[in-house]
């Protein structure tokens, strides 16, 4: 047994942790309460087997690529980070990036991510052809939208649910070069975050970060960070067209004590970014995909910053007819209460694919707590708020809702759930967050 | 026939050998992957062309089947630039202390077969008057611990060996390289107990690979702390030493 847990590092729990070298090795390891693992950038307890958690790392390898037409067929442990330094120079990169590129296909896929594009292009699902599975039931079974239809859809966000994903064939974009060109608006408070990001609808990327320290006449002032690939020609002469990723240089090396984050600091923090950011704000400049994706993987280990006892996202999705109201309403009560931290994203979205895909046509906030005092009564009575308002919350952020507000939010829940009985009868297939959300125990 | 520069990676599927055969293909090499088992190099093969673009094929080699060497290097399509042996094996102390068999195929896996492959490439490397040698050594040779001494007095060999032919190949135009790496998160050292600031993954011993034949290096510890602190144990006297604990 070891002890693991997710990015959020809330709950740590016991399960055995297996790293198959070869596909027999996985079929081999799924047998009762076992779920695949990728990069463990899910917050919560959705990459930890009930009792042994399968390790998808070493699949890293390339099938096929072909550059005429961008398919490429994968192994689901290849991390995005690697997929984008190598293609990119080549031309092509994902449909769709999440927040971090620190996270494997298969963990993509299980969570069908969305990126800041998810208004206008959908998410990481929509551009996946094929996936061969590993079925609870002991098959390996390729499924796409022809074939296997069912097992597919719920595969696309199904957060390992229906076996393990050996293998995906998907389709990258191409581009000219790999920077962004980027035009930051600064937005004083939430209505106006959300016209902006409303009449935004045809970028292709965008996003707001709110800060979430702000409050009373400043509640919900926000950065909207508007993004474009941009060409060749719009390069400075002598620009590389493909920038270099750094690997992530400053770690975080031990656990800050608890103490470091209170509300003066988060306070001070924010100030300083939504100032630094408004400087910006107005003109067009080209920055790398890297910054402007992937803010937060410069520094290694940031989860760190919490402490010990780890932190709690919450991240939900509101229907666009109350978004403007609910969202005002936990933004208050997060501030009020002071220990929100870093900043708030808040972003729209569009339709989800997979049958418990996360986005809906509505705006997503998430927010950051650390794990502490009264805080899982408080995010219970925000939950609350977004069942009545007909939202849900994303299961890769997810450590605690209750299973009566996951099975409010998840409508298609009855659906998926035949689906994964009949792909494993038998429920070998079994997470510690399906423990708390779906199994009867 | 193309142009580019070609390696030939001996003990291809080991992470080391996988993370080498990367980097050279990145930089734009034809890479040829040789192992026992051939087909399971073919997915590696496969996953280097996809990545880089490049050409890969791949080879049935048996580091311990000297007898095939003639034949094997005879039969490759063409003389690579490089040639790269990242064969070994760890095998378990303990055991090959009262176990010859096993203690002999730790010596022949880590000695005899790589030495005497990379003997034979020298000479056809001499005879063509270029190419680059690389030995995968270990820091476990500069120093006999009582904990895998079996394993480390072969690699000590091997060292030895490929010092040796360094000095003598480097008069005609051929360049050797040992590189030494310390821990290594693989398969080989999983469930071990490694210590953290002195282990490094395997991407970076095959960057470092890459590195060493380009700037033509002759000893790499892949780990610059790896240096100092073989440094330190090679010099502590026998007495301290045979005391110590590892
Ligand atoms: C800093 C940060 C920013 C983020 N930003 C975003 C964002 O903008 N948008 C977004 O959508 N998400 C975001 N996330 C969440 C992240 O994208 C998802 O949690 C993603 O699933 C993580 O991938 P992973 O490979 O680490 O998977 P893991 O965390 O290891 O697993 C996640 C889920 O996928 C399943 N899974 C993993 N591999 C397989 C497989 N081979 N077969 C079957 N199931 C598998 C697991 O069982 C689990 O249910 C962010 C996370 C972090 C840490």
């Amino acid at each position: 047994m070891t002890t693991v847990s997710g990015w959020g590092r809330f709950p740590v729990v016991d399960s055995e942790m297996l790293r198959p070298r070869s596909f027999e090795g996985v079929a081999e390891a799924v047998v009762a309460g076992s779920v695949a693992r990728g990069n463990g950038r899910a917050y919560g307890d959705a990459a930890i087997g009930a009792a042994r958690t399968i390790a998808m790392t070493a699949f890293d390898r390339i099938r096929s690529f072909d550059p005429a037409t961008g398919r490429i067929r994968l192994e689901a442990g290849v991390l995005l980070s690697d997929l984008i330094d190598t293609f990119g120079p080549r031309g092509f990169l994902p449909f769709v990036v999440p927040g971090t590129r620190f996270v494997s296909i298969g963990g993509a896929i299980a969570a069908d991510v969305h990126g800041k594009n998810h208004h206008g292009e959908g998410g990481f699902g929509r551009y996946v052809e094929s996936i061969l599975l590993r079925s609870g039931a002991g098959e390996t079974i390729e499924v796409s939208r022809e074939q296997n239809s069912d097992a597919f859809l719920a595969t696309i966000g199904g957060m390992g649910l229906t076996g393990v994903i050996l293998e995906a064939t998907m389709r990258l974009r191409s581009v000219e070069t790999g920077w962004i060109r980027e035009r930051v608006i600064s937005a004083s408070d939430l209505d106006a975050a959300m016209r902006a990001l409303e009449a935004s609808d045809s970028a292709t990327y965008s996003v707001a970060w709110i800060d979430c320290a702000a409050r009373s006449r400043d509640l919900g002032r926000s950065l909207i960070y508007l993004g474009e690939h941009a060409s060749a020609d719009e390069l400075g002469r002598g620009a590389d067209r493909f920038p270099v990723g750094r690997n992530p240089g400053l770690a975080v090396p031990i656990d800050l004590p608890s103490m470091t984050l209170n509300r003066h600091s988060i306070r001070a923090f924010n100030e300083i970014y939504y100032r630094m950011g408004a400087r910006r704000a107005g003109g067009d400049h080209v920055v790398s995909l890297y910054p402007y994706f992937f803010p937060l993987d410069s520094i290694a280990d940031w989860n760190r910053i919490y402490g010990r006892r780890g932190f709690l996202q919450h991240q939900c999705v509101i229907p666009e007819v109350r978004a403007r109201e609910v969202l005002g309403e936990i933004l208050e009560r997060a501030s009020t209460r002071g220990d929100a931290s870093f900043l708030a994203v808040l972003k729209k979205l569009g339709h989800g694919d997979g049958l418990l895909s996360f986005p809906l046509p509505g705006y997503t906030l998430a927010l950051d707590f650390p794990v502490k005092g009264d805080i899982l009564k408080f995010l219970d009575e925000i939950d609350r708020l977004v069942v009545a308002a007909g939202g849900r919350l994303y299961l890769a952020k997810d450590a605690r809702q209750s299973r009566a507000t996951f099975e409010a939010g998840y409508p298609a829940l009855a659906r998926f759930n035949a689906i994964r009985k009949a792909l494993d009868p038998a429920k070998n297939i079994r997470s510690k967050l399906s423990q708390r959300l779906f199994d009867e125990v | 026939m193309t142009s580019r520069k070609s390696v030939l990676v001996l003990g291809g599927s080991s992470d080391i050998g996988r993370a080498a055969a990367r980097a050279f293909a990145k930089a734009g090499y034809d890479v040829g992957l040789a192992g026992r088992d051939v087909a399971a190099l073919e997915p590696d093969a496969a996953d280097l062309r996809a990545r880089y673009a490049i050409e890969a094929s791949t080879h049935t080699f048996d580091v311990l089947d000297t007898a095939s060497f003639e034949g094997f290097v005879a039969g490759l399509p063409a003389l690579p630039d490089v040639v790269i042996s990242i064969v070994g094996l760890l095998g378990v102390q303990p055991a090959a202390e009262s176990d010859l068999a096993h203690a002999t195929t730790i010596m022949r896996s880590n000695y005899e077969g790589p030495s005497l492959i990379l003997g034979l490439f020298a000479e056809k490397f001499l005879n063509r008057g270029s190419g680059t040698i690389v030995g995968v050594s270990s820091v476990a040779g500069d120093r006999g611990r009582a904990s895998n001494y079996v394993y480390g007095s072969a690699k000590a060999g091997f060292s030895a060996f490929l010092s040796g032919l360094r000095a003598r190949a480097s008069r005609g135009g051929v360049h050797v390289v040992t590189v030494k790496p310390g821990f290594v998160r693989t398969k080989m050292t999983e469930g071990m107990k490694l210590i953290g600031p002195l282990t490094v993954e395997a991407p970076v011993v095959g960057d470092a690979i890459l590195s060493a034949v380009e700037n033509k290096t002759d000893v790499v510890y892949v780990s610059g702390k790896w240096r100092l602190v073989m440094l330190v144990i090679k010099t502590l006297p026998e007495a301290v030493f045979k005391k110590l604990k590892f």
